[in-house]
């Protein structure tokens, strides 16, 4: 490692100084992306810039309607918050999924994000519900959607002197819930085939008032599928309405082929997990067993 | 050019005991504690956080000593395989492995036993679904896990009975 220097500031002005001073700098949340960059050769970075020092990178605030995740909050602390998986459980679910139980006690959200693998697990549950960015640089601070701040595998919108400090999820109100599902060709320590999320919100009568649902593995980034969610919107769920979302992720998914799956394979069980996970968020809001 | 001209005193508290070390900016946790600080119970084996050799306890979250930078460390509390057996006497996770015969080649042991020990001590009492997965991440070539996961089950409710007077 050509690593030169380490600092550790204590607020976002010291870490801008920090990484503009630094030449070559990297921010490190978890590490467990960058460190392993570094070890195999992709990143070469002379100035690491930790950022676990940071109050607002390492804060959990639930407040009155929105819920603000630091970007560098670990996801074994995530899961192990007492309203952040009862509040979306779908998030949770995609959390629990990334790596080993050694990885989820370094790696973050945010991380997750910044590292912007086509495959990230976290990223079709935070656009399914809502997720929007705090991105904080030297001309000052901006909001984007999740959607639009992976743009490609490993590109982000952020400039080169930018930070993600944190996500704003907002707080889920009246009957709704969400789900994340992937497929790994293993149960555990695999990179998903494809994943999907999907958030719900659903009347007293069961009728579907608003839906998000997000395709990943399947296109260079994660995707946002505006028309799966409209063909739930209006609907009781049907299976006929689960069919057109099915139909929209399928026709939305542009899927390389790899070692982990064909083209065409992904796009076909991209279609399944979505149907599932509708069905799998509908029954956390009616309180059914989720098997 | 040489590492040792920008090396960053690191102090942490080890197993309890409050060390000093000096890390190179770069040099990951794994590396300190085995080279710096001879603790040399943690493995290392493919020193990117797939194997579990070198896992760690970090602020008692489990974590993979080579995905960890030593200067992180910087006044944060550590607990390494050395420290889990208490005054000579070896912990129930350690017991059990051994009666169960859940070691072969024992490089991965360390790490399973620091990971098994984080799992008991957030979850007395796992399904042995819950073992498998917590244990996931700890990759054992010798064994195929069946006797490992035999003794951690058998030294949770060994540990359970130890709690009831």
């Amino acid at each position: 490692m050509a690593v030169q220097d380490f600092v550790a500031p204590r607020s976002l002005g010291e870490a801008q100084i920090a990484f503009a001073e630094g030449g070559g700098a990297s921010w490190l949340a978890g590490g467990t992306d960058l460190l392993v960059g570094i070890r195999l050769g992709s990143r070469d970075p002379s100035r690491i810039v930790d950022l676990k020092r940071i109050p607002e990178l390492m804060a959990i605030e639930v407040e009155s309607d929105q819920v603000r995740l630091g970007a560098a909050v670990s996801a074994y602390d995530l899961l192990r918050h007492p309203t952040v998986a009862m509040l979306y459980p779908g998030l949770a679910e995609a959390l629990a999924l990334i790596g080993s139980t050694q990885i989820q006690g370094r790696c973050s959200a945010g991380g997750n994000l910044c590292n912007a693998s086509p495959a990230a697990d976290s990223i079709p549950a935070l656009i399914a519900n809502r997720a929007s960015c705090r991105i904080c640089g030297p001309k000052g601070e901006r909001l984007i959607p999740v959607e639009d701040f992976v743009v490609g595998p490993n590109q982000t919108a952020l400039g080169g002197d930018e930070l993600l400090v944190e996500l704003v999820l907002p707080l889920p109100t009246g009957r709704c819930s969400d789900a994340y599902l992937r497929l790994t060709p293993r149960t555990e320590m695999d990179i998903a085939v494809a994943g999907a999320g999907v958030s719900l919100t659903l009347d007293d009568d069961g009728k579907c008032l608003a839906s998000r649902v997000a395709i990943g593995a399947v296109a260079p980034r994660a995707l946002l599928v505006e028309e799966a969610g409209q063909a739930l919107v209006g609907s009781r769920l049907e299976e006929a309405a689960v069919q057109d979302a099915v139909l929209a992720v399928r026709a939305a998914a542009q899927p390389i082929t790899d070692k982990r799956g064909s083209a065409g394979y992904r796009t076909h069980v991209v279609g399944v997990l979505v149907a599932r996970a509708i069905r799998r968020a509908r029954a956390r809001i009616a309180g059914e067993e989720i098997v | 050019m040489s590492v040792s001209m920008n090396k960053l005193p690191v102090r942490t508290t080890i197993n309890g005991e409050p060390r000093i070390f000096l890390a190179a900016p770069g040099q990951v946790l794994a590396d300190a504690l085995r080279d710096e600080l001879q603790l040399t119970g943690t493995k290392i084996g493919c020193n990117t956080g797939d194997c579990g050799a070198c896992s760690i306890l970090l602020n008692e979250r489990l974590v993979c000593s080579c995905l960890v930078l030593a200067v992180e460390a910087e006044g944060q509390s550590l607990q390494t395989v050395e420290g889990i057996a208490e005054d000579g006497v070896l912990h129930p996770i350690q017991q059990k492995l051994l009666e169960h015969g859940g070691l072969q080649c024992g490089v991965c042991t360390p790490g399973v036993v620091v990971a098994a020990k984080a799992l008991l001590d957030a979850n007395p009492d796992p399904t042995e679904e819950e073992a498998r997965y917590w244990l996931a991440g700890n990759l054992c070539r010798c064994t195929g896990y069946d006797k490992i996961i035999r003794a951690v089950l058998d030294a949770a409710a060994t540990m359970r009975e130890g709690d009831t007077p």
